[in-house]
Protein backbone atom coordinates (compact mmCIF):
# COMPACT_ATOMS: atom_id res chain seq x y z
CA UNK A 1 0.00 0.00 0.00
CA UNK A 2 2.25 2.21 -1.36
CA UNK A 3 0.06 5.49 -0.90
CA UNK A 4 -1.59 4.61 2.22
CA UNK A 5 -3.93 7.53 3.36
CA UNK A 6 -2.34 9.87 1.26
CA UNK A 7 -4.59 12.49 -0.70
CA UNK A 8 -4.80 12.52 -4.55
CA UNK A 9 -6.68 14.84 -6.34
CA UNK A 10 -6.77 13.28 -10.63
CA UNK A 11 -8.69 15.73 -12.65
CA UNK A 12 -10.13 14.81 -15.83
CA UNK A 13 -10.31 11.16 -14.05
CA UNK A 14 -14.04 10.41 -14.99
CA UNK A 15 -12.34 8.42 -18.18
CA UNK A 16 -9.22 6.94 -19.70
CA UNK A 17 -5.94 7.87 -18.36
CA UNK A 18 -7.28 10.00 -15.52
CA UNK A 19 -9.67 7.13 -14.05
CA UNK A 20 -6.96 4.55 -14.14
CA UNK A 21 -4.61 6.56 -12.53
CA UNK A 22 -7.50 7.44 -10.46
CA UNK A 23 -7.93 3.69 -9.68
CA UNK A 24 -4.20 2.60 -9.67
CA UNK A 25 -4.01 5.43 -6.43
CA UNK A 26 -7.27 4.37 -4.66
CA UNK A 27 -5.59 0.10 -4.98
CA UNK A 28 -2.52 1.79 -3.34
CA UNK A 29 -4.44 2.86 -0.32
CA UNK A 30 -5.01 6.56 -1.53
CA UNK A 31 -8.13 8.63 -0.71
CA UNK A 32 -8.77 9.68 -3.90
CA UNK A 33 -10.97 12.92 -5.47
CA UNK A 34 -12.48 11.90 -8.57
CA UNK A 35 -12.82 15.31 -10.60
CA UNK A 36 -14.02 15.70 -14.16
CA UNK A 37 -16.75 17.82 -16.12
CA UNK A 38 -19.54 14.93 -15.94
CA UNK A 39 -20.83 14.82 -12.78
CA UNK A 40 -22.40 11.46 -13.71
CA UNK A 41 -19.32 9.87 -14.87
CA UNK A 42 -17.47 11.16 -11.84
CA UNK A 43 -19.84 9.77 -9.22
CA UNK A 44 -19.42 5.96 -11.12
CA UNK A 45 -15.67 6.18 -11.09
CA UNK A 46 -16.20 7.17 -7.59
CA UNK A 47 -18.22 4.29 -6.81
CA UNK A 48 -15.76 1.63 -8.36
CA UNK A 49 -13.61 2.76 -5.87
CA UNK A 50 -15.99 3.13 -2.47
CA UNK A 51 -17.11 -0.77 -4.18
CA UNK A 52 -14.09 -2.92 -2.67
CA UNK A 53 -13.63 -0.54 0.27
CA UNK A 54 -11.70 2.54 -1.23
CA UNK A 55 -12.39 6.36 0.16
CA UNK A 56 -13.23 8.33 -2.85
CA UNK A 57 -15.46 11.23 -3.52
CA UNK A 58 -16.41 12.66 -6.83
CA UNK A 59 -16.64 16.51 -7.45
CA UNK A 60 -17.96 18.04 -10.67
CA UNK A 61 -16.16 20.92 -12.44
CA UNK A 62 -14.73 22.34 -14.99
CA UNK A 63 -10.93 23.38 -14.25
CA UNK A 64 -10.81 26.01 -17.06
CA UNK A 65 -12.96 28.21 -15.01
CA UNK A 66 -10.48 29.10 -11.61
CA UNK A 67 -13.87 29.26 -9.40
CA UNK A 68 -14.26 25.10 -10.02
CA UNK A 69 -10.68 24.73 -9.93
CA UNK A 70 -10.83 26.02 -6.66
CA UNK A 71 -13.83 24.66 -5.02
CA UNK A 72 -12.21 21.56 -5.84
CA UNK A 73 -9.45 21.66 -3.45
CA UNK A 74 -11.94 23.44 -0.80
CA UNK A 75 -13.91 20.59 -1.12
CA UNK A 76 -10.71 18.04 -0.62
CA UNK A 77 -9.42 19.85 2.16
CA UNK A 78 -12.68 19.75 3.77
CA UNK A 79 -13.56 16.16 3.32
CA UNK A 80 -10.04 14.77 4.16
CA UNK A 81 -8.03 17.69 5.64
CA UNK A 82 -5.02 17.99 3.53
CA UNK A 83 -3.64 17.13 0.25
CA UNK A 84 -0.62 15.08 -0.58
CA UNK A 85 -0.99 14.79 -4.60
CA UNK A 86 -2.62 16.62 -7.31
CA UNK A 87 -2.49 15.02 -10.85
CA UNK A 88 -3.33 17.59 -13.29
CA UNK A 89 -4.53 14.97 -16.20
CA UNK A 90 -7.92 17.28 -17.58
CA UNK A 91 -7.32 17.63 -20.94
CA UNK A 92 -9.42 17.64 -24.65
CA UNK A 93 -8.25 17.17 -28.07
CA UNK A 94 -9.93 19.81 -30.99
CA UNK A 95 -7.58 18.36 -33.91
CA UNK A 96 -7.46 20.46 -37.21
CA UNK A 97 -4.53 21.88 -39.48
CA UNK A 98 -3.14 24.61 -38.82
CA UNK A 99 -4.48 26.40 -41.90
CA UNK A 100 -7.94 25.23 -40.48
CA UNK A 101 -8.06 25.56 -37.01
CA UNK A 102 -10.51 27.79 -35.79
CA UNK A 103 -9.54 30.47 -33.13
CA UNK A 104 -11.80 28.72 -30.49
CA UNK A 105 -10.41 25.22 -31.11
CA UNK A 106 -6.68 26.42 -30.27
CA UNK A 107 -8.71 28.60 -27.20
CA UNK A 108 -10.50 25.76 -26.12
CA UNK A 109 -7.37 23.23 -25.91
CA UNK A 110 -5.44 25.67 -24.17
CA UNK A 111 -8.09 26.31 -21.44
CA UNK A 112 -8.32 23.03 -20.59
CA UNK A 113 -4.84 21.75 -21.00
CA UNK A 114 -2.40 24.20 -19.78
CA UNK A 115 -4.67 26.81 -17.93
CA UNK A 116 -6.80 24.29 -16.03
CA UNK A 117 -3.09 22.70 -14.56
CA UNK A 118 -2.62 26.18 -13.70
CA UNK A 119 -5.51 27.11 -11.97
CA UNK A 120 -5.31 23.80 -9.94
CA UNK A 121 -1.49 24.46 -8.94
CA UNK A 122 -2.53 28.10 -7.84
CA UNK A 123 -5.33 26.73 -5.52
CA UNK A 124 -3.34 23.80 -4.25
CA UNK A 125 -0.31 25.84 -3.27
CA UNK A 126 -1.16 27.41 -0.03
CA UNK A 127 -2.04 24.22 1.23
CA UNK A 128 0.87 22.13 0.36
CA UNK A 129 2.59 25.17 1.25
CA UNK A 130 1.51 25.21 4.90
CA UNK A 131 1.84 21.20 4.90
CA UNK A 132 5.47 21.65 4.25
CA UNK A 133 4.90 18.71 1.37
CA UNK A 134 3.16 18.25 -2.37
CA UNK A 135 3.21 16.39 -5.00
CA UNK A 136 2.08 17.62 -8.42
CA UNK A 137 1.98 15.80 -11.44
CA UNK A 138 1.25 16.74 -14.74
CA UNK A 139 0.39 15.07 -17.49
CA UNK A 140 1.94 16.10 -21.16
CA UNK A 141 2.33 14.00 -23.75
CA UNK A 142 5.18 12.87 -26.14
CA UNK A 143 3.32 15.21 -29.17
CA UNK A 144 4.64 18.41 -26.65
CA UNK A 145 8.14 17.46 -26.73
CA UNK A 146 7.87 16.09 -30.57
CA UNK A 147 5.23 17.81 -32.29
CA UNK A 148 2.23 16.40 -34.47
CA UNK A 149 1.24 17.68 -37.69
CA UNK A 150 -2.83 18.25 -37.14
CA UNK A 151 -2.69 18.89 -33.04
CA UNK A 152 -0.73 22.07 -33.04
CA UNK A 153 -3.23 23.26 -30.13
CA UNK A 154 -2.97 19.87 -27.98
CA UNK A 155 0.96 19.95 -28.66
CA UNK A 156 1.79 23.54 -27.84
CA UNK A 157 -0.49 22.92 -24.49
CA UNK A 158 1.31 19.86 -23.48
CA UNK A 159 4.77 21.76 -24.41
CA UNK A 160 3.39 24.98 -22.37
CA UNK A 161 2.68 22.38 -19.27
CA UNK A 162 6.83 21.12 -19.41
CA UNK A 163 7.65 24.71 -18.96
CA UNK A 164 4.99 25.21 -16.34
CA UNK A 165 6.25 21.91 -14.22
CA UNK A 166 9.98 22.93 -14.41
CA UNK A 167 8.96 26.29 -13.35
CA UNK A 168 6.35 25.57 -10.66
CA UNK A 169 8.87 22.28 -9.51
CA UNK A 170 12.21 25.21 -8.78
CA UNK A 171 9.46 27.80 -7.26
CA UNK A 172 8.19 25.28 -4.39
CA UNK A 173 11.39 22.85 -3.80
CA UNK A 174 12.01 24.09 -0.82
CA UNK A 175 8.83 24.03 0.82
CA UNK A 176 9.35 20.24 -0.34
CA UNK A 177 7.05 20.69 -3.16
CA UNK A 178 7.98 18.23 -5.90
CA UNK A 179 6.63 18.91 -9.37
CA UNK A 180 7.04 16.57 -12.74
CA UNK A 181 5.01 15.24 -15.18
CA UNK A 182 4.43 12.04 -17.27
CA UNK A 183 4.85 12.23 -20.98
CA UNK A 184 2.19 9.04 -22.37
CA UNK A 185 3.14 8.17 -26.10
CA UNK A 186 0.34 6.25 -28.08
CA UNK A 187 -2.05 4.72 -25.26
CA UNK A 188 -5.10 2.83 -26.20
CA UNK A 189 -7.81 5.28 -24.72
CA UNK A 190 -11.37 6.71 -26.52
CA UNK A 191 -8.83 9.25 -28.12
CA UNK A 192 -6.73 7.21 -29.58
CA UNK A 193 -9.62 4.76 -30.71
CA UNK A 194 -10.49 7.14 -32.84
CA UNK A 195 -7.86 6.65 -35.04
CA UNK A 196 -8.17 4.82 -38.08
CA UNK A 197 -6.50 1.43 -38.73
CA UNK A 198 -3.58 2.83 -41.34
CA UNK A 199 -2.45 5.89 -39.07
CA UNK A 200 -2.52 3.37 -35.84
CA UNK A 201 -0.43 0.91 -38.26
CA UNK A 202 2.19 4.17 -39.00
CA UNK A 203 2.23 4.52 -35.32
CA UNK A 204 3.20 1.75 -34.21
CA UNK A 205 6.25 1.49 -37.06
CA UNK A 206 7.59 4.53 -34.97
CA UNK A 207 7.39 2.74 -31.44
CA UNK A 208 10.36 0.72 -30.57
CA UNK A 209 8.30 -1.72 -28.01
CA UNK A 210 6.19 -2.36 -31.55
CA UNK A 211 2.55 -1.59 -29.43
CA UNK A 212 0.42 1.09 -27.77
CA UNK A 213 0.32 1.56 -24.42
CA UNK A 214 -2.16 0.85 -21.62
CA UNK A 215 -3.55 3.01 -19.73
CA UNK A 216 -1.82 1.42 -16.96
CA UNK A 217 0.99 1.72 -18.07
CA UNK A 218 1.08 5.41 -17.21
CA UNK A 219 -1.16 4.92 -14.41
CA UNK A 220 1.88 3.30 -12.35
CA UNK A 221 4.00 5.67 -13.53
CA UNK A 222 2.06 8.61 -11.56
CA UNK A 223 2.08 6.36 -8.64
CA UNK A 224 5.64 6.27 -8.61
CA UNK A 225 6.21 9.66 -8.61
CA UNK A 226 3.23 10.47 -6.20
CA UNK A 227 4.70 7.79 -3.98
CA UNK A 228 7.80 8.21 -0.53
CA UNK A 229 10.54 6.50 -3.58
CA UNK A 230 10.34 9.82 -5.30
CA UNK A 231 11.11 12.35 -2.84
CA UNK A 232 13.85 13.44 -4.89
CA UNK A 233 12.90 13.74 -8.19
CA UNK A 234 11.64 17.04 -9.17
CA UNK A 235 10.84 18.73 -12.56
CA UNK A 236 11.75 15.79 -14.37
CA UNK A 237 9.45 14.52 -17.34
CA UNK A 238 8.89 10.87 -17.63
CA UNK A 239 8.24 9.45 -20.49
CA UNK A 240 5.54 6.70 -20.96
CA UNK A 241 6.25 5.94 -24.93
CA UNK A 242 7.81 2.55 -25.41
CA UNK A 243 10.93 4.12 -26.37
CA UNK A 244 9.53 6.71 -29.02
CA UNK A 245 11.60 9.65 -27.42
CA UNK A 246 14.85 8.96 -25.84
CA UNK A 247 17.29 11.17 -24.88
CA UNK A 248 16.28 15.16 -23.52
CA UNK B 1 -1.54 41.38 22.73
CA UNK B 2 -1.63 44.67 21.00
CA UNK B 3 -1.55 44.36 17.19
CA UNK B 4 1.94 45.39 16.70
CA UNK B 5 3.83 42.71 19.19
CA UNK B 6 1.60 40.02 17.50
CA UNK B 7 2.80 41.07 14.03
CA UNK B 8 6.16 40.93 15.11
CA UNK B 9 5.99 37.80 16.99
CA UNK B 10 4.44 36.13 13.57
CA UNK B 11 7.31 37.39 11.94
CA UNK B 12 10.00 36.11 14.45
CA UNK B 13 8.37 32.80 13.79
CA UNK B 14 7.63 33.02 10.51
CA UNK B 15 11.17 34.34 9.29
CA UNK B 16 13.61 32.32 12.23
CA UNK B 17 15.01 35.47 12.91
CA UNK B 18 15.85 37.33 16.66
CA UNK B 19 13.30 39.18 18.02
CA UNK B 20 15.93 42.42 18.48
CA UNK B 21 16.11 42.52 14.13
CA UNK B 22 12.32 42.77 13.83
CA UNK B 23 12.69 46.82 13.90
CA UNK B 24 9.50 48.92 11.97
CA UNK B 25 11.83 49.69 9.47
CA UNK B 26 13.27 46.56 8.77
CA UNK B 27 12.55 45.13 4.86
CA UNK B 28 11.25 41.86 4.85
CA UNK B 29 13.79 40.66 1.89
CA UNK B 30 16.52 42.85 2.62
CA UNK B 31 16.76 43.31 6.01
CA UNK B 32 15.46 39.89 7.29
CA UNK B 33 16.77 37.68 4.69
CA UNK B 34 13.29 36.49 3.81
CA UNK B 35 12.92 35.09 0.35
CA UNK B 36 9.54 35.96 -1.87
CA UNK B 37 7.81 32.80 -0.93
CA UNK B 38 8.41 33.49 2.70
CA UNK B 39 6.86 37.41 2.30
CA UNK B 40 4.05 34.97 0.72
CA UNK B 41 4.34 32.37 3.70
CA UNK B 42 3.75 36.02 5.77
CA UNK B 43 0.87 37.04 4.19
CA UNK B 44 -0.96 33.96 4.76
CA UNK B 45 0.14 33.41 8.40
CA UNK B 46 -1.44 37.44 8.56
CA UNK B 47 -4.63 36.52 7.40
CA UNK B 48 -5.19 33.46 9.38
CA UNK B 49 -4.44 35.52 12.83
CA UNK B 50 -6.44 38.13 11.95
CA UNK B 51 -9.09 36.63 10.42
CA UNK B 52 -8.56 39.30 7.30
CA UNK B 53 -8.44 38.25 3.42
CA UNK B 54 -5.29 40.43 1.60
CA UNK B 55 -5.66 40.69 -1.83
CA UNK B 56 -2.85 39.95 -3.88
CA UNK B 57 -2.17 43.82 -4.56
CA UNK B 58 -2.10 44.48 -1.36
CA UNK B 59 -0.15 42.11 -0.16
CA UNK B 60 3.03 43.05 -2.94
CA UNK B 61 3.00 46.12 -0.69
CA UNK B 62 3.21 44.98 2.34
CA UNK B 63 7.38 44.74 2.29
CA UNK B 64 8.43 45.97 5.70
CA UNK B 65 7.20 45.67 9.23
CA UNK B 66 6.10 49.14 9.32
CA UNK B 67 3.65 48.60 6.36
CA UNK B 68 2.43 45.38 7.97
CA UNK B 69 1.22 47.17 11.05
CA UNK B 70 -0.21 50.11 9.38
CA UNK B 71 -2.15 47.88 6.60
CA UNK B 72 -3.38 45.32 9.52
CA UNK B 73 -4.44 48.16 11.70
CA UNK B 74 -6.08 49.68 8.96
CA UNK B 75 -8.07 46.62 7.66
CA UNK B 76 -9.00 45.77 11.60
CA UNK B 77 -10.44 49.22 12.07
CA UNK B 78 -12.62 48.41 9.10
CA UNK B 79 -13.92 45.14 9.94
CA UNK B 80 -14.48 46.85 13.50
Amino acid sequence: MQLKDKVAIVTGSTRGIGKEIALEFARRGAKVVVSGRNAERAEAVCAEIKTPGGSAIAVAGDVSRMADAQQLIERAIEQFGQIDVLVNNAGITRDNLLIRMKEEEWDEVLAINLKGAFNCIKSVTRQMMKQRSGRIINITSVVGQIGNAGQANYAASKAGIIGLTKSVARELASRNITCNAVAPGFIETDMTGALDEKVRESLQAQIPLGRLGSVSDVARAAAFLAGDEAAYITGQVINVDGGMVMGG
Amino acid sequence: MALEEKVKEIIVEKLGVAADKVKEDAHFIEDLGADSLDTVELVMAFEEEFGVEIPDEDAQEITTVKAAINYLRKKMDQAD
